[in-house]
């Protein structure tokens, strides 16, 4: 029975039972019809696309692929002159490369080294990055402390040699620390007990961490300037992912402050780093840093630029913090306070969490920014994969048409495999935190 | 207004009095929101408070628990006296539970999270009590089975009813309710009110702004008219709706009372 328009009266009699909808078309023509071909509009660009697509996408094939020279050692592989092909990618020139790339000039007797760092930097992403993973608070401590400091050791060769003034140095320090604690303690009007236990916990802990960075493993020594390639590319992006998210999410907190010294503070350094370019901060950093510091203490060369790209990407990563804080209902601020949360509880318990989880984007595509800017720390003289492949690029022994082709084909695809990896990766948290709480 | 006199507060803990506000004063930049605010509210007291939007009864009840910061006058809640000292505050936060109009549960924790987390972080309550506390409270307001739900899979009305057993999990001595079935769709607005009414039973102390007038009716001890930032009427329910005094009182009745 169906609702009349002219009828004065009415009462449904039955309830009208759900249909599956109309079986319209279904089928791949229909898909078609419907996605590609749906008007004028769509058809022209479906067909400008597929124009496109065939000019560009056989020659790549023909250039990467089908014409590319596999194997070779040296450059008549790929020189036509000398009797071999130069239509396509060199890829004997990467294979013969390879090393150079991944180590940079390492000490090749101690390269073993380097693999394990990769194996135990691997084991760390993987163990955070699996949402699943069991023990996953290990994986911190894993990832945040022993790892950092075995890939010291291992890389570098231990064996700080701290002097016995270090030492004092650290004692005091050691001492002065506790006594802030202990301070904090009496003013707060909290008991001592607990502020002792927190401040020689973090005296002790650092101490052990130096003392493990001071003993001699046996291991040769292999100074940063040998460094170079997929591992200081890796390492420079670690370092700059693993401290730009904690200390943009302080300079986010401290940018809404209400304490004007921490937010002008704040401010000054957002604004100051992001209105200057990476390289300029690096050139600074190189140049620059050393003329502030007394004139005992160096700082390894590899360190300056690591310092560098970690504070240029906090300052970004501050603004798109900062961006999922704007986005926060004040509901949630209030919510959280009247149940009686203290500032740090409200900001890491609920603020934070749907914050961040609001900027996941914003945050993923900073830290694609920071992994390609990686390769702006050859202008200070780091040998990055960039830069390895640049300077075999102009090997005598590999001389040929196509070889500096191939190494940036050969580094595009470096680069967009980890970038790619993270967009993919991403999207699967987003997906899974979304499934979970719908609003 | 009411003879009501208010003795100049002594801070005491026994005190008779659950929330004392004397000549309380706010406001938002040059706008004078809150008036010569004088109230007292005695333990197990169940006060409803109405008005005109912008009349100020929810900054009222918000500055019970220092959520808006009053600029004269002087605010004592279960003894404590509320001012710049963060700690008090939380003390005072501690023992004031509050549910909101849009009701601000957390959305990225699931409704049992929502419910503990107060007792574990601010009681230091260990999470299994913690938790039989959350669901003696849920199966109060009767939505055990919603536990493990998040607040988004949930009802207006569900999530209210959790926004109250969340508050109950800290074991308020006092409960300040700012337009709780106000958001909620018209179908939902009953199941909120009787469970506002079975905690009003208990003994609960209570300061509730809404405009359910049948509420007030049935558990208020004292109905509260607020205009322009002050108290214009203070009286007994039955006198409050029968007997109205004050010009303006009569012309509120009169429009939401049809």
């Amino acid at each position: 029975m169906s609702t009349a328009v002219d009828m004065p009266r009415f009462v449904r009699a039955q309830q009208v039972e759900a249909l599956p909808p109309p079986n319209l078309a279904r089928g791949p023509v229909a898909w078609v019809r419907e996605n590609l071909f749906s008007g004028p509009f769509n058809t022209l660009l479906t067909l400008v696309v597929f124009y496109l697509l065939y000019i560009s996408v056989p020659p790549l094939a023909k250039f990467l692929v089908i014409d590319a020279v596999w194997s070779g050692s040296d450059r008549a592989a790929c020189r036509a002159d000398m009797g071999g092909s130069e239509t396509g990618a060199c890829w004997a020139f990467i294979w013969e490369k390879l090393n150079y790339f991944t180590y940079g000039s390492y000490t090749v007797s101690e390269r073993w080294r380097v693999d394990i760092f990769f194996a135990l930097l691997a084991v760390g992403v993987g163990w955070l990055l699996w949402l699943k993973a069991p023990r996953r608070d290990l994986g911190a401590v894993y990832f945040f402390w022993l790892f950092p400091v075995a890939s010291y050791i291992l890389l570098t060769g231990g064996n700080a040699d701290f002097s016995g003034g270090f030492w004092l140095g650290f004692l005091i320090f050691g001492a002065l620390l506790i006594a802030v604690f202990a301070l904090m303690a009496a003013i707060l009007k909290t008991s001592l007990r607990p502020a002792l236990i927190v401040g020689g916990g973090i005296v002790g802990f650092i101490g052990i961490t130096l003392a493990l960075m001071d003993m001699d493993f046996g291991l040769q020594h292999v100074p940063t300037s040998l460094w170079g390639g997929v591992l200081v590319t890796l390492l420079v992006a670690t370092v700059g992912i693993v401290f730009s998210l904690p200390f943009g999410i302080l300079l986010a907190l401290g940018r809404r402050s209400k304490l004007p010294i921490v937010r002008m503070a704040s401010v000054i350094f957002i604004e100051f780093v992001r209105g200057v370019p990476l390289i300029t901060v690096l050139i600074m950093a190189n140049t620059m840093l050393p003329l502030f510091l007394p004139g005992d203490i160096t700082v390894d060369r590899l360190l300056r630029p690591l310092i560098g790209t970690a504070l240029f990407s906090s300052a970004y990563m501050a603004e798109v913090v900062r961006g999922g804080l704007q986005a926060m209902p004040k509901g949630q601020y209030e919510g959280a306070m009247s149940l009686g949360l203290n500032y740090p509880q409200m900001m890491i318990l609920i603020i934070l969490p749907q914050a961040l989880r609001i900027v996941i984007p914003g945050i993923v595509n900073t830290f694609i920014g920071l992994f390609k800017d990686t390769s702006l720390v050859a202008i200070v003289g780091i040998f990055d994969v960039v830069k390895t492949i640049e300077a075999s690029r102009i090997d005598p022994n590999w001389a040929a048409p196509t070889i500096g082709l191939t190494g940036y084909a050969f580094a595009a695809l470096f680069y967009f495999i980890f970038c790619f990896g993270m967009s993919r990766y991403s999207l699967g948290v987003e997906r899974r935190l979304a499934a979970g709480q719908k609003r | 207004m009411t003879s009501q006199t208010i003795q100049a507060a002594a801070v005491d803990p026994k005190a008779e009095s659950a929330v004392q506000m004397i000549d309380v004063h706010k406001w938002y930049g040059e706008f004078h929101v809150l008036r010569d605010i004088n109230l007292n509210v005695r333990r197990g007291e169940r006060i409803v408070i109405c008005g005109p939007s912008g009349s100020g009864k929810s900054t009222m009840i918000r500055c019970i628990n220092r959520l808006e910061e009053h600029q004269k006058g002087r605010i004592i809640v279960d003894g404590i006296e509320l001012t710049n000292d963060l700690k008090r505050i939380d003390e005072v936060r501690r023992d004031v539970g509050m549910v909101f109009q849009h009701f601000n549960l957390f959305p990225h924790l699931t409704i049992l999270e929502n419910c503990t987390l107060a007792p574990i972080w601010v009681k230091k309550m260990p999470k299994k009590e913690a938790e039989e506390v959350a669901m003696h409270y849920l199966k109060r307001v009767k939505i055990p089975e919603q536990a493990n739900k998040y607040p988004g899979q949930l009802s207006g009305g569900q999530q209210q009813r959790v926004a109250i057993a969340r508050s109950l999990c800290m074991s308020p001595k006092i409960m300040l309710f700012d337009e709780p079935t106000s958001a909620l769709d018209p179908e939902m607005v009953k199941e909120v009110l009787d469970t506002m009414v079975g905690l009003a039973e208990e003994g609960m102390t209570m300061l509730c702004v809404t405009h359910e007038m049948g509420f007030a009716r049935q558990v208020a001890d004292r109905v509260i008219f607020m205009d322009y930032g002050q108290i214009v009427e203070m009286n007994t329910p039955d006198e409050f709706f029968k007997n109205p005094q004050h010009e303006r009182t009569k012309l509120f009745l009169s429009q939401i009372l049809h």
